[in-house]
């Protein structure tokens, strides 16, 4: 469903991801693992929109065939983009317009590693906030409160309700996003990314901070995610005991290189692997 | 806070604010002191917080009993103010009759740059800018196109709108302080040119804005030959006060529209855009959300209340000149903004209305008018930096349980 291929992203000198390429399969769950400072977050930034790619691909294939990540966000034009009007003017619009919004828009949605909530919301506020495509915009209509907008910003509240009910937050509703407990808001995040509707659910440590019997919980939320809401999930996370639960495929990252892919188990196994986290080569080790 | 500690602060607060402005008097070359006013009026302040306490309680909402309660409550408040505002034009001179419209156009534009700065969260420091471009548009308009004020109000409102756009389009990339410092700059830049391009705008001299006509009735004491006048139409005597209740009634009407577009748009996506856009900008635009558009429509809007505020001050000065436009006037009306409580409509109608009042009925004490502002707004921004009415979220209820 995703392809990433000969990503690279450099900053001034350094080289932040070099060449990185892996496949995130429809209906999986797909892990990003890798010590510290070895580019996840760099690479989901790039595939989320937030961050230009210096080079490389990255696709998204889709019911409406394949969407190019790095188009939309506005490429550099070149002289000889002067002989070919239809493609300068797609060039223009998504340098004027473009952004990480349409990444967004084509169904990759993200969450954060430090949790991003409109803290001064409440909680079904920052759903709705979401729910950019199913409310009414235009200001006319909600000024006479037409039908229409009436019954859109009903179905929003209901979809509301419902991912907070999925994530056990039915209480907390009118609550302000920034008083809930902190296990609470990252279920919020989580909540507030499935109002997009997203095809491909991009999670940046979502155990990170979480005790023990909230990280359980939270592998089964996101097994349901993908069973019962064929949602595609990748997702960074430093709990191996998680990834190695729920991820169908693991890609590893070291200083902004994929060093192994494969499952759970294959990887486990991988000397490169061990040598990137244990800081040996395969062999001492064993 | 507990209960008692927040009525005696407000009790500190109001002797502080009031013992200079009624406990002394001036008599000759020296002061009088009535020092029983000043405490008189803070008790008044502390039974009133009490009051408000009890009422609301100084929880959180915690249900929808208390949601009920304060709508049910609202309509009664809504129709004393109504009524006070029809009743009160007849029995007043046209001195306060002038402090109430020109109160009225500080509800506006406190209203306009709220939305900017309260919900968007982008800080605007040239506000009066869009203030003179609504107020210039009318008057040149006037002077070279024979504009009526009927047309200059929606095309000053247009073109103010237009010139938000304009200047929000560089600034999307800035936060806080740079963002400040080149809306300060703007409204300094369309300034300058008003005082200088003598040519077209005459310059410190200003130009003339006639009164707006009552359905093409004006109200002069004696019309053009061919046409006839408010009071001659209407059968009543000549009074000069006619135009000035009429502009008033007109500002309420219009400010009235736009206090409820205020309150809708807070429950419509638009308005949530924007608060969220104050709460975080990446996480809006992870959810998709346009920041570009969102980001201008909010310098829009505000900008086009801005402009209508304008059109109408000039409409009631009759005349406008860019000292009318300098940078204190930006500071007066985030002042409003701020300590109405950045958000909430209900605080900041209240605050216009107080900061345009007070100085006016106040008069004697003009020289300490600075230093009271400013050890309120200190004093606002200790203890209440979301302003004294704290702004309340929509309540959503569920329409079925989930079983």
């Amino acid at each position: 469903m995703l392809t990433v291929r000969e990503l690279c992203m450099r900053f001034g000198g350094v080289m932040a991801l070099n060449r990185v390429g892996f496949d995130v399969a429809a209906g999986s769950v797909t892990a990003l693992i890798g010590p510290n400072g070895a580019g996840k977050t760099t690479v989901f930034n790039c595939i989320t929109g937030f961050y230009k790619a210096s080079s490389g691909q990255i696709r998204l294939r889709g019911q409406t065939g394949e969407i190019d990540l790095i188009a939309i966000l506005g490429e550099p034009l070149h002289v000889g983009d002067a002989w070919q009007p239809g493609k300068l003017a797609h060039k223009i619009y998504y340098k004027m317009f473009g952004g990480a919004h349409l990444a967004t828009r084509a169904g990759v949605v993200r969450t954060f590693q430090n949790v991003r909530l409109f803290k001064e919301m409440t909680a079904m506020e920052n759903l709705l906030v979401a729910q950019r495509h199913r409310v009414d915009w235009r200001p006319l209509s909600g000024l006479v409160q037409s039908r229409r907008f009436r019954r859109a910003e009903a179905a929003a509240v209901e979809r509301g309700w419902y991912w907070l009910d999925f994530f056990g937050l039915g209480e907390d509703g009118n609550r302000l996003a920034g008083e809930l407990p902190y296990g609470r808001q990252r279920r919020l995040e989580m909540a507030r990314a499935m109002c997009v509707e997203p095809r491909l659910l991009c999670l940046d440590e979502p155990a990170a901070g979480l005790n023990p019997r909230e990280t359980r919980e939270l592998s089964g939320l996101i097994r349901q995610l993908r069973d019962r809401h064929g949602v595609t999930v990748c997702l960074i996370e430093h709990d191996m005991g998680l990834v190695m639960e729920i991820s169908d495929h693991v890609v590893v990252l070291d200083h902004g290189q994929v060093i192994a892919t494969g499952t759970p188990r294959e990887v486990g196994e991988d000397p490169l692997v061990l040598e990137a986290y244990l800081g040996i080569s395969g062999e001492e080790a064993a | 806070m507990s209960e008692a500690k927040e009525t005696l602060l407000t009790g500190l607060v109001a002797l502080l604010l009031f013992a200079p402005l009624t406990g002394v008097s001036l008599e000759g070359y020296g002061l009088n002191s009535h020092w029983q006013n000043p405490f008189l009026l803070a008790g008044m302040a502390m039974i009133g917080r009490l009051l408000l306490g009890r009422l609301r309680g100084l929880r959180l909402p915690a249900g929808l009993a208390e949601y009920d309660w304060q709508t049910r409550l609202q309509r009664p408040i809504l129709a004393v103010v109504v009524i006070a505002a029809l009743i009160f034009p007849w029995l007043v001179g046209k001195y306060w009759l002038n402090v109430a419209t020109l109160a009225l156009i500080y509800v506006l534009l406190a209203l306009g740059l709220n939305i900017v700065v309260g919900l968007a969260g982008l800080l605007d420091l040239g506000f009066v800018a869009f203030y003179a471009v609504g107020a210039y548009f009318y008057a040149l308009g006037f002077k070279y196109l024979d504009l009526s004020f009927w047309i200059a109000l929606p095309g000053g409102a247009l073109l103010a709108g237009v010139c938000g756009m304009l200047l929000g389009f560089p600034v999307l990339r800035m936060h806080g302080d740079y963002l400040a410092i080149v809306t300060l700059g703007f409204g300094e830049i369309v300034r300058l040119v008003l005082n200088n391009w003598i040519d077209f705008t005459n310059g410190p001299n200003g130009v003339r804005a006639p009164f707006p006509s009552f359905f093409g009735l004006d109200f002069s004491r004696h019309p053009m030959p061919g046409k006839s006048s408010f009071h001659q139409f209407f059968n009543l005597p000549y009074s000069s006060i006619h135009k000035e209740i009429f502009l008033f009634f007109l500002l309420f009407i219009v400010v009235c529209g736009m206090v409820y577009f205020v309150r809708r748009l807070r429950r419509m996506p638009l308005g949530r855009a924007w608060e969220a856009l104050r709460e975080d900008e990446i996480a809006c635009r992870a959810l998709g959300i346009n920041h570009v558009t969102v980001k201008l429509s909010a310098f829009g809007i505000g900008a086009m209340t801005g402009g209508i505020g304008g059109a109408f001050f000039a409409a009631s000065q009759g005349f406008v000149n860019p000292t009318s436009f300098t940078f204190m006037e930006s500071a007066h009306i985030l002042a409003i903004v701020v300590l109405g409580g950045m958000g909430s409509t209900a605080g900041v109608i209240g605050a216009a209305v107080i900061l345009t009042v007070l100085p006016e009925a106040l008069r004697d004490f003009a020289e300490y008018r600075g230093l009271l502002f400013g050890c309120a707004m200190v004093m606002m921004m200790i203890w209440r930096p979301r302003g004294l009415l704290r702004s309340r979220r929509a309540l959503f209820r569920r329409e079925q349980r989930a079983c």
